[in-house]
């Protein structure tokens, strides 16, 4: 009940405010997230150590959408995402390959063996001596283990793999690792993230930390988290993955993308998703 | 067949008699148009849902005719009256002949 009338505040304040100045955020400090009525996700929370000089709290992008979007995520009978999860779990129990294997042989109940792995990747692989990415790892897994034709990096098969495996974490709070080995790719995802490209001249912290809570003409500038990653979009009715999103927005600065996959956009959401570090993981989530 | 397709009903398992309780239904399905081209230029065929029905107890309660324009996944949400306990039996119509069945039991208490 708390919920509801919480969101109508938000949407209140959302159209009253328009055009809203920087420094008063239209997030409501009472709106709650809550899944079926029974699971409650972190959307703001304080924000973490590397980034306190420059924002005091982070919000997930669940916060800055319109009410009508928010509810959707309520429940998962509306969450249009969830749909892709159920393909994504067909696809975790179908054999394939020359070694006759699932994705379940090996990990069997995804509920188990899954559960935290949206929260810590990218993560940084000791044997191979790289930064992996979900569709990495789960490409790595395809091609070695199961003799299977690796999933084009951005397509309809792995972002439904990719919402399933994120599913298994919802409601953990964002936690990947910066320091040791991943250090470097962090600390070039954060140059990457700093750095002016593109005709229009915009670095992501133009919009998603300076500007956040502005109006982009019609669009509503979120913090950029990528913790509700794989994200449904409404407007194009499909899950949407993290490298999707980047090289929509440096396409949107008429940039020229790094390609989906490589290893600049992994460096970069490694960055990204170190500046959620403690907001819930919401994977399949819904937004505009 | 078209792949991945999948029919998924939410009803409440109770209802007090004469309760109008509310019901939504999604079935899972790519809604080819019969519009659009591939890239050869030729036309994809048309495969849609074509109808959809929800009968309690064998009395219609919704029956919908569908046309292309429906958009991927169609999701139907409305109300039922139980005036008793019975079982809720939803159908779904492919253009290519299949149909997809569900049914959820409404009890009145």
């Amino acid at each position: 009940m708390i919920k509801l009338t919480s969101i109508r505040t938000l949407a209140a304040l959302a159209l009253a405010g328009g055009v809203v100045l920087g420094g008063a955020a239209t997030a409501d400090e009472e709106a709650e997230l809550v899944i079926n009525g029974e699971l409650t996700l972190v959307t703001k929370t304080a924000a973490p150590d590397h980034l306190k000089d420059t924002l005091d709290t982070i919000y997930s992008g669940w916060i800055f959408r319109e009410n009508d979007t928010q509810a959707m995520q309520t429940d998962d009978f509306d969450n249009p995402g969830m749909v892709f999860v159920d393909l994504g779990m067909d696809a975790w129990n179908k054999v394939e390959g020359t070694e006759n294997k699932s994705c379940a042989s090996c990990h069997n109940d995804p509920a188990e063996s899954m559960k935290g792995v949206r929260a810590t990747y990218p993560k940084w692989n000791e044997a191979a001596g790289e930064l992996r990415t979900i569709e990495g790892q789960v490409n790595h897994c395809r091609t070695k283990n199961m003799g299977a034709e690796a999933y084009k990096y951005v397509s309809g098969d792995m972002a439904n793999m990719v919402a399933m495996i994120a599913v298994q974490s919802r409601g953990l709070p964002m936690n990947v690792a910066i320091d040791g080995p991943a250090k470097a790719a962090w600390e070039l995802g954060k140059e990457i993230y700093y750095t002016r490209t593109g005709v229009l001249d915009l670095s992501c912290a133009s919009c998603h930390e300076e500007n956040y809570d502005k109006y982009i003409r019609a669009d509503h500038l979120s913090q950029g988290q990528t913790n509700g990653f794989p994200a449904y979009r409404l407007k194009d009715a499909r899950l949407h993955q993290v490298h999707d999103r980047f090289w929509g927005c440096i396409r949107d600065v008429r940039g020229e993308p790094y390609d989906r996959g490589s290893p600049e956009f992994t460096a970069l959401e490694l960055y990204v998703a170190s500046r959620g570090n403690g907001l819930s993981v919401e994977g399949a989530s819904v937004r505009n | 067949m078209a792949d991945g397709v999948k029919p998924r009903v939410k009803a409440p398992a109770t209802a007090k008699a004469g309760e109008a309780v509310v019901l939504k239904t999604l079935i899972s399905h790519v809604m080819e148009s019969g519009q659009r081209k591939n890239k050869d230029g030729s036309l994809i065929p048309r495969s849609i849902i074509n109808r959809f029905t929800c009968e309690f107890n064998g009395t219609m309660v919704v029956d919908v005719e569908m046309h292309p324009a429906i958009s991927t996944n169609p999701y139907f949400e409305f109300e039922a009256v139980i005036p008793a306990t019975g079982e809720l039996k939803f159908t779904w119509y492919d253009d290519d002949g299949s149909v997809y069945n569900d049914a959820k039991t409404v009890t009145v208490a």
